[in-house]
């Protein structure tokens, strides 16, 4: 009991992923300033960012039911951290893991942009009002994507957690290597469940503001942020997880060095990402994600059921 | 355009907004994602400039002009000097010509690194932002070097400048053309083959041809609508009939268009500069101008890099202009701009806005109506308009009520 609590609340729990969403995030913008020839923050630039939004006062408009308004930022990190107590770190699995847990992770992993866009909804703000509505358009565009793109390896492991899949491709490193589609589609809907450049619409600063936390000040924007940073160490550790299986056997401390080193490449690509395109129009984003992203996807789920029958056999 | 329902938000862009560098206002009316209608509203930034100079000398007035725009500032002053130069008869040195037309092209080449990075800071493409303005300062230092001011320059004085460049700054003009036309070289590159910025600037605040004319658009807005319209070659003033340089036009109509017409016209300005540093004449920077003018008045035109720039001064004989007028480019290019914006995508908006390289506080002038035989009155109609043109008419002996019955009292437009 007292070893699940550690679990939860310390390491690899809340406080272990406040740090290592501050140091990803250190990272990211370090990086992002590199590959524009800038100098870039300090590291402590954004545990000082959370410091100083929680010392500031939070405004609430008169308009807004303040429950709503409050308990979205909870639920935000609420959920970012839950999801990533499934998500296997040193070995197959966590204590917490069953089977089907790969989409619990998923749908833990949508609540936060739901609360984007509740958040902004009831803001009563124009600017958060059509933030809110691209966070929920977006959603529709890269969900799908993502969805098919995470299950597909798991059909080919045949199990619906990722401890399992895990111990699969541990057996079968080999297999890893039919899922390399995926990984491109999962990384580009992962931009979008981000709001990351090129899918910044919702948070698009010189059209709207700030999107759907124009309103947001104070803590509760400071836990926005939070729930944006470990959503993207989350996110990158899931396909981390799915994708890249490597090293579990390792144990102990190898397996958790390989694991860092895998997220902050993916959150390296994220920078990258944000340092070479320009932000998408929504129209544009909506189809380039239904037209290319999902049917690429979609390719990953045969391919996978194809490599299934053939090993089968 | 459709009609206003009342599922439609109006949102307000400005006075104060991320997308905006000054204060101005846009009230936006959406369906959607789509925009219906955009109304302008000028003046958060009336300076009384104009009524300013009336009170200071002519050499006081010049400095304050400078100051009109804060990065096409040799563009107002030369404009104004030029005027003045006109009333006093001034014949300036060739030398005094080259050197201020060598400024004008060096804020040419800042004016439109900077635009290029605001561009990209529109669209969300802030690395663009960052590269470009890292070289802005390659201009700035060489200006600052020159002149000995990063923003107004100061270089202007009637009769001719006040600073000559020597041997040495040449060679470091030089030296820096070559790294920058590398650069925007790479720049060329990048907008012609980066898609997420083609696509974003591609088709997007069409202005045709017919409509860029009919509008009155000028500059790069003008020439990316293929209106050959540049006042360096319509009208030269200072050395730019002793230059060759090619006005680069582009018949995209659209946002890309404008973007590669001020990427070429960087290409242009790094020859025309070369050129004039390369056959520098010698002589003198300046010839003496008196302090106080001889009555007359000249209107003078001038290619700022956001278009074509107009003064008109009219001197009383006193040593103060009796009226300044000026007409900054961004007026003449923001009719335009509503029209690009309509049935078009809410975040196209602020791209749209920025590809006429908007100065809004440049633009701000003051009309005061007052009714005849006093009172205030905000609005005057048409056919008060015409009543009053009659009457005016009439004291002078001209009766003219018979003339234009189409245009009768009460028929407006």
């Amino acid at each position: 009991m007292a070893g699940d609590l550690f679990y939860i609340l310390i390491f690899p729990g809340f406080l272990f992923l406040v740090v290592f969403a501050l140091v990803a995030d250190y990272i990211d913008r370090k990086l992002h300033a590199k590959f524009q020839n800038r100098i870039g923050p300090p590291w402590y630039q954004p545990l000082a960012d959370l410091i100083k939004l929680a010392a500031k006062e939070d405004l609430i408009p008169r308009q807004v039911d303040p429950w709503l308004f409050k308990l979205a930022p909870v639920f935000a990190v609420t959920a970012v951290v839950t999801a990533a107590l499934y998500i296997p770190i040193w070995r197959h699995g966590t204590p917490m893991s069953f089977n089907g847990d790969v989409i619990v992770v998923l749908y833990l992993l949508t609540i936060p942009t739901v609360t984007f866009f509740l958040g902004g909804w009831y803001s009563r703000s124009v600017y958060s009002m059509i933030g809110a509505a691209r966070s929920i358009m977006q959603l529709f565009a890269y969900e799908i994507p993502l969805f098919l793109s995470i299950l597909a390896p798991a059909l080919l492991a045949d199990s619906w957690s990722l401890g399992g899949m895990s111990l699969f491709y541990a057996h079968h490193p080999w297999y890893a290597l039919f899922n390399v589609v995926g990984l491109f589609t999962a990384l580009i809907a992962l931009l979008g469940k981000l709001e990351r450049v090129p899918f910044d619409i919702p948070e698009a600063e010189t059209e709207i503001v700030a999107g759907s936390f124009t309103e947001y000040s104070g803590r509760l924007l400071a836990m926005f942020r939070l729930a944006l940073s470990i959503e993207m160490i989350v996110g990158a550790a899931l396909i981390a997880a799915v994708f890249l299986p490597f090293g579990l056997n390792l144990g102990g401390p190898a397996a958790f060095g390989l694991y860092l080193v895998k997220v902050l490449g993916i959150v390296a690509l994220i920078a990258l990402a944000r340092t070479v395109f320009a932000r998408l129009r929504i129209d544009q984003m909506i189809n380039f994600c239904w037209q290319f992203v999902a049917p690429v996807a979609f390719l990953q789920v045969i391919i996978d059921l194809i490599a299934k029958g053939v090993i089968a056999r | 355009m459709s009609e206003t329902r009342s599922r439609d938000v109006t949102i307000p862009i400005g006075p104060q907004h991320p997308a905006l560098k000054e204060p101005t206002s846009f009230s936006v009316t959406l369906s959607g994602e789509k925009i219906l209608q955009v109304g302008v509203r000028l003046g958060y930034n009336h300076r009384g400039i104009e009524k300013a100079c009336e009170s200071r000398s002519f050499i006081q007035s010049l400095y304050l002009i400078e100051r009109v725009c804060g990065i096409c500032s040799h563009s107002h002053s030369s404009c104004f000097v030029q005027a003045v130069e006109e009333i006093a008869g001034l014949q300036l040195p060739h030398r005094a010509m080259y050197l201020r037309t060598i400024i004008a092209e060096l804020e040419r080449l800042h004016s439109h690194l900077l635009w290029l990075g605001v561009a990209g800071h529109e669209i969300g493409f802030d690395t663009l932002l960052m590269y470009t303005w890292r070289d802005r300062e390659i201009v700035m230092d060489l200006l600052a070097a020159i002149t000995g001011n990063r923003v107004n320059y100061g270089m202007n004085t009637f009769g001719g400048v006040r600073r000559d460049i020597s041997p040495e700054q040449k060679a470091d003009i030089l030296k820096a053309m070559d790294t920058l036309e590398e650069r925007t070289k790479y720049y060329i590159s990048v907008a012609t083959e980066e898609t997420t910025l083609i696509q974003r600037l591609s088709g997007v605040g069409v202005l045709s041809h017919d409509d860029a004319i009919r509008l009155g658009a000028v500059g790069p807005t003008a020439r990316a609508s293929n209106v050959k319209r540049d006042i360096r070659k319509d009208d030269p003033y200072a050395a730019y009939d002793q230059v060759p340089f090619e006005v680069i036009t582009s018949d995209l109509n659209d946002v890309y268009g404008r973007t590669l017409v001020r990427v070429r016209e960087l290409m242009e300005s790094y020859k025309l500069i070369r050129h004039l540093l390369n056959s520098l004449p010698d002589g003198p920077i300046a010839v003496k101008a008196p302090r106080k003018m001889p009555a007359g008045e000249a209107v003078s035109r001038y290619e700022a890099p956001r278009g074509e720039n107009v003064h008109y001064v009219r001197a009383n004989g006193s040593e103060k202009p009796e009226r300044v007028k000026v007409r900054a480019p961004t007026l003449a290019n923001v009719q335009a701009v509503a029209h690009m914006l309509i049935d078009r995508y809410l975040a196209d908006l602020p791209i749209v806005v920025a590809a006429i390289d908007p100065c809004f506080s440049c633009t701000d002038r003051l009309i005061d109506l007052t009714r005849e035989g006093g009172g205030r009155c905000d609005v005057i109609t048409w056919g008060q308009l015409h009543d009053y043109s009659l009457r005016w008419y009439k004291k002078q002996g001209m009766d003219l009520s018979k003339l234009n019955s189409r245009f009768k009292c009460g028929e407006s437009s």
